[in-house]
């Protein structure tokens, strides 16, 4: 086996021989039973935030995780405004709805594109990445940064966005919705992606609900709940957007659902770079009094709720983080026993984890031996090969 | 339904089991009960009402492991937390796993991190610290003080 | 130690290794190979395990949990090898410096295997994907 032709230009390839975050035991090639380990990526940043001052809480959370890194001090601020009770302007809403978007723009077409490659789609992989780097541009033009904004703070935004800025982000949507649409039409209509994808890691209804689980990862299994509609933030209640909602449950409803939300995305943006309001872009506040709140925000993985006690000083005396991969991935459980070792690696992408959640993703042991048979590697190449076999009896 | 209808719906729901309940802003309300009402009282707000779990906060305070349940209302843009207090050294809880299978991460979770037992926790195995992470040791507790590894 | 060996090769294959990282520095390496940078021009190649890399590049602050993980990677990584260290967590731990979960710097972990091992250090939170280039060319130029 030549590993040049493997080029495992998807992120999941860099897998520690021995570290394993999941262990999926197959009886021949179904998967029976599944352990899990989660410590590598455990970095303390709950205590950590203890030590910080409420100011400097949003610089530690953005780096929780680097896909939702707008998400994260967005539902630690908003939680620290329902504890101080400042209403934030209006200019603020929208300005945090601009990057929030942008962010689930970049963030999806990350997924469609690892989605690609683990399918054996190599040429999505680079188109969606491609297309994915204008939006890091603007990002890096409204926040000074392509990751890590720092775009957020108690009462409000730290940095305005001027004329200039704002019609190039609108200019920038114009010109990334071609390629979205067709990204989205390739998946809507390949024949080949609705064998391949239909039907596999199916979520039910029942057990999207039993798990918890949110964002995409519910939406394709029918239950329409966004943190955006249901308890609107930022300018969300002010601009036209719909929810989308699959019923089926499998990989194929999830990738459908973000495709599509990356165009209402699309839409968000240009409507609120249109239609923001002049005015302040922050608030001001005397102190953070002693209380205690939650805050939560539709992150491209699903909904991010963040807890903060204050007892009156300037930390804060607990925060409590929690991704929404921390409600997702454990669903593998329901997903991932009773698939076939070929169907295992999509069905564990589905649902979009964090990658530091899941850089050691998985190993299949044999149930009855308990020996070590495949790394992900092996499932990645497994995933290619079955579709590669497809479109030989398709064309055939 | 308002917030404050909801409120009115968890008194009314919960009864006598709710010690207290307090909505201090908008779309945070906070009920207190028992450590041994926990169940039932999750099981109620859960399944009974309807809302959608989203996770337990732990919080070491002086007099003990405070246990804060958080579940979604999200047809009233609502979040109802379920606020409970075990008293260290030991402290202890019945698990909701079995009622609530999203559950059981963060009660590994807390066990690692605070040190509460859950009882008939399905898998009570360690989650989230390293393998050579001392046993009894509870990083966030507050006389924990981590050192710089820098220095 | 065979750096002329090592210099003279033209396409340093990389393997690339997570120690406890929020990810930024990850999506940005990658993001290298993708058509706006296209390390592979340079002959840059990721490969999927260690034992065909002629060099490391690790992110991340070194959990307590990585660090057996990340010794044992070095081990079978044919030597000569470099180690690119990326971004401010994997130099120093960053923000998270003081983390309990950390166990320390992401060389001195390594040099615990092999005191002679080689470092070039990108900093950074994250750095840019042109600095990770830049970083990994100069560091190839100067051996």
């Amino acid at each position: 086996m030549s590993h040049r032709t493997l080029i495992p230009i998807g992120p999941y390839h860099p897998l520690q021989e021995e570290a394993e975050f999941f262990q999926l035991y197959v009886e021949g090639e179904t998967v029976v039973d599944m352990d899990v380990r989660i410590s590598y990526n455990h970095r303390g940043i709950e205590k950590l935030c203890e030590s910080k001052t409420f100011d400097q809480v949003p610089f530690a959370v953005e780096r929780v995780c680097g896909i939702c890194s707008a998400s994260h001090p967005l539902a630690y601020v908003q939680a620290v405004e329902a504890i101080v009770g400042v209403p934030v302007p209006e200019r603020a809403l929208y300005l945090r709805t601009i990057v929030n978007e942008l962010e689930r723009i970049h963030s999806h077409m990350l997924w469609l594109g690892l989605a690609g490659h683990f399918i054996g789609y190599n040429t999505v992989f680079m188109w969606a990445w491609r297309y994915r780097e204008p939006i890091l541009d603007l990002l890096e033009l409204v926040t000074g940064s392509r990751i890590n904004y720092a775009n957020v703070k108690v009462g409000g935004v730290r940095m305005d966005m001027n004329k200039e800025q704002l019609a190039a982000v609108q200019k920038g949507m114009d010109e990334v919705k071609g390629p979205v649409e067709m990204l989205t039409k390739a998946v809507l209509d390949d024949p080949v992606l609705h064998v391949r994808l239909k039907g596999v890691g199916v979520l039910s209804k029942d057990d999207a609900r039993n798990y918890a689980c949110a964002g995409p990862t519910a939406r394709g299994s029918g239950i329409p709940f966004d943190v955006r509609r249901h308890d609107p933030y930022a300018a969300y209640d002010r601009v036209d957007w719909d929810v989308i909602v699959r019923e089926e449950g499998d990989v194929f409803a999830k990738a459908v659902v973000r495709c599509l939300e990356t165009l209402e995305s699309i839409k968000m943006v240009k409507q609120a770079a249109q239609e923001i309001p002049d005015g302040p872009i922050d608030a001001e506040y005397r102190e953070i009094p002693e209380g205690e709140a939650c805050g939560h925000v539709e992150a491209p993985r699903g909904e991010t709720f963040h807890y903060v006690r204050s007892d009156g000083s300037s930390y804060p005396y607990r925060h409590k983080i929690r991704a929404p991969s921390y409600v997702n991935v454990p669903s593998f459980k329901a997903t991932c026993i009773g698939q076939s070792i070929t169907d295992v690696c999509l069905t564990l992408a589905a649902v979009d984890p964090c990658y530091s959640c899941t850089e050691r993703m998985a190993v299949v042991v044999d149930a009855a031996s308990r020996k070590k048979i495949l790394n992900f590697e092996d499932l990645v190449r497994l995933s290619q090969e079955k579709t590669r076999k497809l479109l030989r009896d398709f064309k055939g | 339904m308002s917030e404050t209808e909801l409120a009115r719906e968890l008194k009314t729901t919960l009864g006598a089991t709710a010690l207290e309940i307090r909505q201090p802003s908008r779309n945070n309300i906070f009920v207190t009960v028992r450590p041994e009402d926990v169940p039932a009282a999750a099981q109620t707000v859960w399944d009974g009402m309807k809302s959608r779990f989203a996770i337990v906060t732990g919080i070491d305070v002086p007099g003990g492991i405070e246990l804060l349940y958080h579940f979604v209302f999200d047809d009233k843009h609502t979040i109802v937390t379920l606020k409970t207090l075990v008293a260290k050294p030991f402290p202890e809880i019945e698990s909701i796993t079995p009622v609530i299978p999203a559950a059981e991460w963060i009660e590994r979770e807390v066990h690692d991190l605070l040190g509460v037992t859950f009882r008939h926790h399905p898998r009570p195995e360690r989650l989230i610290l390293a393998d050579d992470w001392p046993e009894g040791v509870y990083p966030l507790r507050k006389e924990f003080k981590p050192k710089d590894p820098n220095e | 130690m065979g750096f002329t060996r090592w210099g003279l090769k033209k396409s340093p294959w990389v393997y690339h290794v997570n120690t406890g990282a929020c990810n930024n520095c990850d999506i940005e390496v990658l993001d290298l190979l993708t058509p706006r940078f296209d390390v592979e021009r340079f002959g840059i190649q990721l490969v999927g395990t260690p034992r065909h890399a002629d060099a490391l590049v690790v992110t991340g602050i070194c959990t307590r949990q990585c660090r057996p993980r990340l010794q044992e990677i070095y081990r079978q990584t044919p030597k000569p090898c470099v180690v690119f260290v990326i971004g401010v967590c994997a130099l120093t731990g960053g923000i998270f410096h003081d983390a309990y979960h950390r166990w320390g710097r992401v060389d001195d972990a390594i040099r615990e295997v092999d005191p002679n091992a080689i470092f070039a250090y990108v900093p950074g939170c994250p750095p840019k994907p042109e600095a990770m280039a830049i970083g990994v060319l100069k560091a190839l130029a100067m051996l």
